[in-house]
This record gives C-alpha cells, structure tokens and sequence, in this order.
C-alpha cells in the first residue's frame, strides 16, 4: 500500500519534527479536532515529541465519545424490547450509558448488530421484515450523507421496520463554544481533513475572521498531521490568522456538494447535547418533518431524549486545555479505560484514555 | 428474532451446497440409541476411523510413553464454520496441535467432542469431518476418543468443538516467558492478522476483493525446524490466537517483568489485511492468527532462526520484530514512524470497528 507508506515515511517525519523545533520561539496550544488525528498523534509519538514545543490539546472530535448519554440509554432501552434490533458501528457499542453500556446490554439479551455501513442495517430490515430495525446514526458530516442515504433507501423500500436514532453532531459549533469559553487555551485549529472533504472549507473563512485563529485543514497520516502543526506554528509565529488547506489530495474548498446536498435535504441543524460539554447550539443534526416516520423517538415514543446532566466527569475542562487528565479527581480510580466514565476516556484515543496508558510514563 | 430458526439462514457462507433431500441432526442422534450408533458409524468413523477409535471403548487404551506429558484443552466455536483458508474442523485440529508444538511436545493424540444444533445439516458435518481428518493427518496426531452432543435448536451456533491434546515433552522444552532476558530477540513467524480478518470480512460479507486467506495451519514443522536447529537458544514460543501478537507480547511482559519493544515497519502484514485494517480502524497487532507465531530467542540467535523459518514456505517471511529490554514503565512499547517508544495497547475485548 505504497499510498500510505508515502505519508509515514521517518526520514521526512524527522525533517518536518527538526523544522517545527526549529521555527518555535514559544509555546503555542495548538488543538486537532477530528478523533482520528488523535489517535494518529497518540499512534505515531508525535504529541509526545512535540511536548515543550508545541502543547496539543485533544478535541472533543470523536462522534462516540461525545454522544450523550441519554441516547446511549434510550438505545439499550429499544434494544431490550422483543421486536426491536439495534443496528450499530462497533465502537459504539463500549460507550458507557447510565446503565452500562450496548455491550453490557448485550450481554442480558438485548438484540443488538454490528453493522459496517447504514445502508447494511438497511438490508437487514428488508430481508426480515417482521423485525425492527434501528439504526444509532451517530458521526459527524462525515458519516451523515450515508445515513440520508440509507433514509432514503429505505423510502423508497417503503420500509415500516427500519428507523433511527439521530446522534449526528456538528463540528464547527463545537468549535466555536471552546474558543467562547473564557478558559479556552486553544491558538490554531487544525481542522478535521474528513469533514472538510464533505463539508469543503469555505465557511471556516468567517471563523477564522471573527475569532483570529489560525485553522489550517489537515489528514490523519503522520506527515499530513506534522505538515499541518509547522504551518499552524508558522502562522502563529507570523502573528497571522488564515485558512490554509493543507490536505488538497483529498480535500476542496467547496467540498462534496452532492453530500452537502442530501444532508440537506434529510436533516436539519439542531441543538445538541454533547456528552461532557452539554447542549450545544446548531451542534447537531435532525430528521427533517417530512422523514420524521423514520425516526426512532417518535415510532417508539419517545418525545425527545432528556438531555443527561453534567457529571462529574471533568471532560470539559479536559478538552479545552484546563487541566491535563490526571488532575482529575477521578483518573485512574474511579474511571479508567476499562470502566470509563467520560468521554475522553471512552475511547482508547481519547485523551484520559491516552493519558492513563503514558501518565504512568511520564510520572517519574 | 429468526435469524437461526431456519439451517438455511445459517451463515455456512463458503461454496457449500446443501442438497435439497439434506438429511439433518435431530435431537435423536444425540439420545444414545441407534440413531446415535448410526451418526457416529456413518459420518464421524466413517472419516476419522483409527486403530484406537475403532474399539469404541469408553475411554481410548493407550501405548506407554518414555518421556513426560503436555496436555491441552480448546474449544471452537468459530463463526462462520468456513472462511477462506479453512473452517472450524482444520482449525480444532490446527489450534490443538500448534499449542503442544509451542510448549515443546509431539502432539500425539487427541480428543474431539462436537456439540451439535439441532438441524444441522448432515452433510456440512461430513464436510467438517473431513477436513479433520485431513489435518489429522498432515500433523500425524491421532484422533483417540470423542464425543458427541446434540443440543436443541436456537442453544448453539451450528457447530461446536471441543479439543483435548496430549503430546510428549521433548527436549530441550522452551523454557517459557518467565526466563527471558534483556537483549533476546523477538521474531514473528510470518504475515500477522490473517484469520480475524479473513473471518471479519467473511461473516461481515464485507464483500472484499482479494478476500483476504486466514493463516488456519500447523506450525509443527517450523517448531520442529527450530528446535534442531537452535533448540537451545529459544526461549519461549506462543501461537498469536486471541487478541493477536500484542495479547502475546503483553503476557511475556507480564511472566518476565521486562519490557518488550518491537519495531512496526519490521511486522510482515499483508496489504489486504493492511488495507481493512485502516478501513475500520483497527491494528492488525490485536488480530487474531491461526497458524503464526511469536518466538524469542536469546540475544545473537535472531539471525539463524529467521533463516531456518525461512526455509520453508509456511513461514517464508518471518522476520525478526523486537527486542527484550529491562522493565521501563511500559510493558510493551512499539516505534511507528517516529522513532519514539509507544506504548502497544493490551486488547480490550474483541477489536470492534470505529467509525471516526
Ligand atoms: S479521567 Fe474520566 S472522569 Fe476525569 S475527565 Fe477524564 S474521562 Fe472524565
């Protein structure tokens, strides 16, 4: 797979690490949105070779971790009824509800089925009508133009047996609640490369306009993630706020329209509840009106999912830079990987996560 | 839920045709009686006859032996029973016979007990049984003693076996994780990740092109070729099963207290693994393998066992991944691109696909 040994390869890995070493005359936050470049930041060493360079602060980018609670438990719930199979990507299925998480409802018979792609949960309802099939539609603008299209495949399947649980939250909102918060540390954004290539980049422009960020698009390889650190330091070190693409294989600046378009026509933007940092304003998506019979709230009764109370879970305050993960009360007692209890901790790229395997390195 | 009412809904996803006028399994055949007498005449003799099994006595009499026993249990329950490189009959018999030559013993006999749904068809278990024969055969271990159960519909997933080895201990045995010593050297016996993911993709109907071949087989003989080669210098060997090679080099850290340090760019994974992998965000070090393995060698030997496992063409690409070194903090550490020590995750669980 010689495409992504062209974008791992150490030789110019150290080349760019030596030029960001080089070009840095203070300490800059520097925050990665997206999940997966988290996890390739963790993977690949680099926000470790980059400590007392360059700080990186983990965003709440993962679309799992961040989805509330109260869906995780309105999904166990459904699950446990007789008729009723949840259709759900894997790494949803350790999330932690109130009561536990998928798997553990698995474990005391609810009906539960991984799936690869919305339109194979699609599938199965076609096949066994006499179930019903519902899907947890959680991911950002990323996976959403698969679910509108599984909506729609089954539309035109005149399906009665497959509905979803709408979790899909927005990026750029969450964005802006960090930079708003008064305690925000965050300096340069490197933006999620796989939203963009849906969502394109145009309308960071007014972003970068209005809160004097640098944010520069960046992919999730090794060379991708160092390439977009030295141009978000160059900027910073310029005393410059612009928007910069620096994922153009993949990524334009309008993005994928015909995506864009039946997100569109599908969903509407809502307020959300994001699992450790509440409701966001326009952080999500919605069915629109005229699809609602598609919707798994309504079909089973649901009127809206309560939105689950802040815990004590401080993943806010880990997210926007405050404190590092073991300064929380309960890292590496009562929550740790195996047993989390917040969102950065969920995941094993999440930051507490992360934390939990090297704080111990770390820690002399 | 109906998906495993109905044998033909079953996921016996290979080329298997099942005959209109299939016979299947009924409760009966597992009731002691003639039906029983007949299932075990006709299919399971009929593939797997010996001079041991053909006595039928409660238990198997056995030849005396010189040297001291290694004895070990499994259980498959693999799904779905055929995947592209092997089924579940290959890898009972695989699985059985890998985990003695790993602890240093000639896999001599073995017990197969299979635990049968109700409606299964008879012609699949023929097919299975055959291909226990089949690897029977090719790693000279001797089915002795069996059993057979039949459990009602909707109680199992088709099919389960369970296996019971007994080889003899032959020296120099590998003396085992706890004796390992800083600068031995760590090696892979070939391409890792195979199986979970010829099994993934297969139960998934992921639809993959080229579909990725498990690596279901026996490592008797690169086991045997290292032993007269370098016997004295291994120190430890485990076949990379469950959670994959990070599962094994974590229980290594674990038994030596030291630290285990590989290097990513030196582990053999295929493209095809490779590319399913970055698809569904998951390390081809927490796949499972069926017939590969982790060894450790002491400091210098490296070298000499790769070339030996070379020579044959089960393990042509092994290749030496790591080192032993004293305890840091981090029982397992890998180098990716950076040249920086990460830690390698122990599995949590069966890897589940991400979506972000
Ligand atoms: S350690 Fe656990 S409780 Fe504390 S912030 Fe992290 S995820 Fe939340």
């Amino acid at each position: 797979m010689k495409y992504l040994d062209e974008y791992r390869d150490p030789k110019t890995a150290q080349l760019l690490l030596d030029e960001i070493r080089r070009i840095t005359t203070r300490h800059w936050t520097l925050m990665e949105v997206c999940g997966g470049q988290t996890h390739s930041l963790l993977r690949h060493g680099i926000a470790v070779e980059l400590e007392g360079t360059v700080e990186l602060i983990h965003g709440p980018g993962c679309p799992v971790c961040v989805t509330d609670q109260a869906a995780i438990d309105f999904a166990c719930q459904l699950a446990q009824r007789e008729e009723i199979v949840l259709a759900s990507f894997g790494d949803m299925l350790r999330v932690p509800g109130s009561h536990g998480s998928l798997l553990d409802a698995q474990a005391t018979g609810a009906h539960i089925q991984i799936v690869y792609s919305p339109s194979d949960a699609v599938e199965l309802a076609r096949k066994q009508p006499e179930t019903q099939f519902v899907f947890f539609a959680v991911g950002f603008e990323t996976t959403a133009p698969a679910t509108a299209l599984a909506i729609k495949q089954a539309a035109r399947y005149r399906l009665e047996n497959f509905s979803m649980i709408v979790s899909h939250v927005r990026v750029q909102p969450a964005m802006e609640s960090l930079v708003q918060a008064p305690e925000n540390r965050v300096q340069a954004f490197l933006a999620a490369g796989h939203v963009c290539t849906v969502m394109g980049y145009e309308s960071y422009e007014s972003f970068v306009n209005r809160y004097q960020l640098p944010v520069v698009v960046t992919g999730f390889e090794p060379l991708d993630l160092l390439d977009g650190i030295l141009a978000c330091v160059k900027q910073l070190e310029a005393n410059e706020a612009m928007l910069e693409n620096r994922y153009a294989r993949t990524v334009q600046a309008a993005g994928n329209r015909s995506a864009q378009d039946l997100v569109q026509e599908i969903y509407q933007v809502c307020d959300r509840a994001w699992r450790g940092f509440g409701t966001i304003p326009k952080g999500g998506l919605e069915l629109r009106p005229e699809w609602q019979q598609f919707d798994a709230l309504l079909r089973f009764n649901k009127p809206a999912i309560p939105v689950f109370k802040r815990d004590e879970c401080q993943s806010f305050e880990v997210m926007t830079g405050q404190i590092k993960p073991p300064e929380c009360p309960h890292f590496g007692t009562r929550c740790t990987p195996e047993s989390p209890l917040g969102a950065p901790m969920v995941s094993s790229e999440g930051a507490c996560a992360a934390y939990y395997r090297y704080g111990v390195t770390t820690t002399p | 839920m109906s998906s495993n009412n109905n044998p033909a809904s079953w996921q016996l996803n290979c080329p298997v045709s099942i005959p209109a006028n299939a016979e299947y399994v009924t409760l009966a055949h597992g009731e002691g009686g003639r039906l029983s007498r007949k299932l075990i005449q006709e299919h399971i003799l009929a593939s797997l006859n010996n001079e041991y099994l053909i006595a039928l006595n409660d238990a198997a009499q056995l030849p005396k032996i010189e040297g001291p026993l290694a004895l070990t249990t499994d259980s498959f329950v693999v799904s779905p029973l055929f995947f592209p490189g092997g089924d579940i009959g290959s890898l009972a018999i695989f699985g059985t016979v890998n985990d003695l030559a790993v602890s240093g013993a000639k896999p001599l006999w073995l017990t197969l007990s299979l635990i049968l749904e109700e409606g299964f068809p008879l012609a699949i278990l023929d097919r299975i049984l055959e291909s226990i024969a089949r690897a029977a055969r090719e790693t000279c271990i001797k089915i002795v003693a069996g059993d057979t159960k039949v459990v009602p519909r909707g109680v199992a997933d088709g099919l389960f076996i369970n296996t019971a080895g007994v080889g003899e201990l032959i020296t120099p045995i590998p003396p085992g994780p706890a004796t390992l010593q800083v600068d031995d050297e760590l090696i892979i016996s070939g391409p890792i990740g195979r199986h979970g993911i010829a099994v993934l993709a297969t139960r998934e109907e992921l639809g993959l092109e080229p579909l990725p071949l498990s690596d279901c087989g026996s490592l008797l003989q690169s086991v045997e070729l290292l032993r007269s080669g370098i016997g004295n210098q291994v120190r430890c060997l485990r076949d990379a099963t469950r959670g994959g090679v990070a599962a094994v080099l974590h229980e290594w850290a674990e038994a030596s207290e030291l630290t285990l340090s590989i290097e990513e760019r030196n582990v053999p994974v295929s493209p095809e693994v490779r590319g399913v992998c970055e698809l569904l965000g998951l390390d081809p070090l927490h796949m499972a393998n069926e017939g590969t393995m982790v060894i450790a060698v002491k400091p210098g030997a490296g070298t000499a066992a790769v070339e030996i496992l070379k020579s044959i063409p089960e393990t042509a690409t092994a290749q030496q991944i790591g080192i032993v070194k004293s305890r840091g903090i981090v029982p397992v550490t890998i180098r990716r691109t950076l040249d920086s020590e990460q830690p390698l995750d122990d599995p949590l669980g069966s890897p589940l696909p991400r979506i972000c």
